[in-house]
């Protein structure tokens, strides 16, 4: 295992050395010391090693990740993994705003807690959040899933568009052209999978799941009440 | 004598009113069966001061003329060079503006590409994402990075040579996009990860980050991300060009973009393109100020857009102190846009050429805002990119015949001073005595 300190290092050198890993390295485990919060750790990686990192972070890390495992062994700052492509992203503390924001494929998985607009404007990605969620959150989105083992805060999935949400705990309220869905065999499927994948218990039989009511799809001036 | 007016009074001339006109009317009708707002292309319509209220003065005994065609004029500008390691190096100081892919059909956003990249000059991608046609026949792409981050990933962002972060446009400070349902194709459903025919309602505010402080973090993923090899710029709107210009520098960006109301769009409410936003002619010398200020003019780059159309416009944006501009509309007209040889099909259409707006509804039938394979196929784009170069030769043939006559060797040295306002109104904005006078509206120490 190789280990940067970033205090030692800096930012710029620390990314560099991890974005010059090529698909075949043979370093594959990476352990990044002192983060102390800084943003965007770890951001545009490439290749498939695993990074851990050893505290919290901030804004952005593992921001546009493509085939990365990173763990980060704290909490997270705004936008974690945000336009995530693939790989895998483990937060073990709480996670703030635009967790997993536009992201594109890849999963995103939150220990803790995330705050409002987890998984704003989805594109693909799957998150699991073991907590809860805040409000606004799947704000357009478009695709993939959010996984919520808790309670979600106000809004949920406003304005989404095929984004699949599961919620476990309660919702607080749900956005405009969110509704209810019903829960089929193959959902419960997927659930299954992602709980698997991100280390948690829970019976997919106890969530609920929510999507787009798909009337705000072309504009209708009768529904312009609901903007 | 009048069968209706037996008593033989005389009628008065019908008069039209001055509020409301034929084309208020028409929005009332229009408004009144449909429901809807209007939704359209293209920038504000109505008339603002602009370049035309400018004229330069030219050379004479005070000044020295340089001999056209034979002593040199530059033309060339570097944009990006603060924090980018490979700034990008234009020969001429015009470049095409962020168009997406979706409003333009591919072969359009190929046709931009050829014609810049012939004439020495950047394209620029759009909401959407990048194409493989755009990135194969531009020579130096600057990639789009706006808020519905349609189509965006890190793989399209290391192949741009630029990076341009959107916050605003012109023709819509503070409004998102809008792509109608007709126009969403298999291709351009696909690069956007949503079903197809639905329309596509684009943020107006990025989804991880609000506020300058947060645009700086952002810039500095970016550049983590892309390695500190390409310039960023950011791209405003021109709302309050002073304090955003400010924000911009400050957040680290290389460049700015500022695009005045005249700007043009692919899709949005005619009463937001009418009525937000301040002229091109307006947001410079605010713009330019706060470069000044912050000791950045000439370092980061200021690069004007909204309603730009000939050499003339590009000389007079670059003596108030942009250092490029960026067309839009004008490209789309060189390539084909509105040319009256499609007359007839304009008509059935309900317009006329030089009218026609409605590019959302995907039937242009010059084949360049659709994606309809049978009116695409009309639109030939090694033409249109030679169009495009032609057009792009002339601009600068002309803005350098001007700066000659001004005396300067380069277009960069062309200065306010070269410049009279024919009008009270465009002497305020452009901050320019007004011919014949040695005075515009709020110099200082005139007490007016
Ligand atoms: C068809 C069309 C599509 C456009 N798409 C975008 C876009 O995707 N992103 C963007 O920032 N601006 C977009 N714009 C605005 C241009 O980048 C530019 O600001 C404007 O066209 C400049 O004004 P002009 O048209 O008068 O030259 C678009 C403009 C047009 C005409």
């Amino acid at each position: 295992m190789q280990t940067i300190d970033l205090s030692k290092i800096g930012l710029r050198e620390m990314n560099k050395t991890l974005h010059a890993q090529a698909a075949n390295t043979n370093q594959t485990t990476w352990e990044i010391v002192n983060p102390k919060g800084a943003h965007a750790i770890a951001c545009g990686l490439d290749a498939p090693i695993e990074v851990t990192v050893k505290g919290s972070t901030g804004y952005y890390c593992a921001g546009m990740n493509q085939q990365a495992t990173v763990n980060i062994k704290g909490s997270a700052g705004p936008g974690t993994a945000e336009n995530m492509m693939s790989g895998k992203v483990f937060v073990d503390g709480d996670a703030s705003q635009y967790a997993g924001a536009t992201g594109h494929g890849g999963l995103l998985v939150i220990k803790g807690n995330a705050s409002s607009r987890c998984g704003i404007s989805m594109k693909g990605i799957n998150i699991v959040v073991h907590g809860n969620i805040g409000h606004m959150s799947a704000f357009m989105g478009q695709s993939g899933n959010l996984v919520v083992c808790g309670d979600a805060g106000d809004a949920l999935g406003d304005s989404c568009y095929e984004a699949r949400l599961f919620v476990r705990g309660s919702v607080k309220s749900l956005g405009a052209d969110c509704e209810e869905k019903e829960m089929r065999p193959e959902h419960l499927e997927i659930l299954r999978d992602l709980l698997a994948e991100a280390g948690s218990d829970a019976k997919p039989e106890d969530f609920k799941r929510y999507g787009s009511a798909r009337n705000l799809y072309n504009f209708d001036v009768d529904n312009a009440a609901a903007y | 004598m009048n069968k209706h007016d037996p008593k033989g009074i005389p009628h008065t001339t019908p008069r039209q009113s001055a509020t409301f006109t034929q084309d208020v009317n028409s929005d009332i009708r229009r408004a009144a069966a449909t429901g809807i707002y209007d939704i359209r292309g293209g920038g504000a319509k109505r008339k603002v001061p602009s370049f035309d209220d400018l004229l330069f003065m030219g050379a004479s005994i005070s000044r020295y003329p340089l001999e056209g065609y034979r002593e040199k004029c530059e033309t060339s500008v570097t944009i990006g060079g603060l924090h980018a390691e490979n700034p990008i190096e234009l020969d001429i100081p015009i470049t095409i503006a962020g168009m997406s892919f979706g409003a333009l059909s591919g072969p359009a956003k190929e046709a931009l590409g050829r014609g810049a990249s012939a004439a020495g000059t950047s394209t620029t991608t759009g909401d959407g994402g990048m194409t493989a046609e755009e990135r194969g026949h531009s020579n130096k792409l600057v990639y789009q990075y706006l808020p519905s981050r349609y189509g965006m990933n890190p793989d399209d962002l290391r192949k741009a040579d630029a990076i341009e972060i959107v916050v605003g446009q012109g023709a819509k400070p503070g409004g998102g996009g809008m792509l109608l349902g007709q126009k969403i194709s298999d291709r351009v459903a696909e690069m956007r990860n949503l079903p197809k025919g639905i329309d596509q309602r684009s943020a107006c505010r990025h989804p991880d980050w609000t506020g300058p402080d947060d645009l700086e973090i952002k810039i500095l993923e970016l550049r983590e991300i892309t390695g500190w090899k390409v310039p960023i710029y950011v791209k405003v709107a021109g709302a309050r060009p002073y304090y955003d210009t400010t924000l911009a520098i400050k957040a680290g960006a290389d460049a700015v973009v500022l695009d005045g109301m005249q700007g043009g769009t692919a899709a949005t409410q005619d009463v937001f393109i009418e009525h937000v936003g301040q002229p091109t002619l307006a947001i410079i010398r605010p713009a330019v100020q706060a470069l000044q200020d912050l000791g950045m003019h000439r370092k980061v780059q200021l690069i004007l857009s909204g309603g730009i159309r000939s050499g003339a416009d590009v000389a007079k944006a670059m003596a108030l102190g942009a250092d490029a501009v960026a067309i839009g509309t004008a490209a789309l007209i060189a390539l084909g846009d509105n040319d009256p040889r499609w007359e007839a099909e304009y008509n059935a259409l309900g317009t006329t050429a030089g009218a026609y707006d409605d590019w959302h509804e995907g039937q242009d039938p010059a084949g360049i805002t659709t994606q309809d394979p049978e009116l695409m196929a009309r639109f030939d784009p090694i033409e249109g990119g030679r169009r495009l170069r032609n057009y792009l030769k002339v601009m600068t043939l002309e803005a350098q015949t001007i700066a000659r006559a001004c005396g300067k060797n380069h277009l960069h040295n062309l200065e306010p001073e070269d410049l009279v306002a024919l009008t009270m109104e465009a002497a305020a904005m452009a901050r320019v005595p007004l011919a014949g006078t040695e005075w515009y509206p709020g110099k200082p120490g005139t007490g007016y």
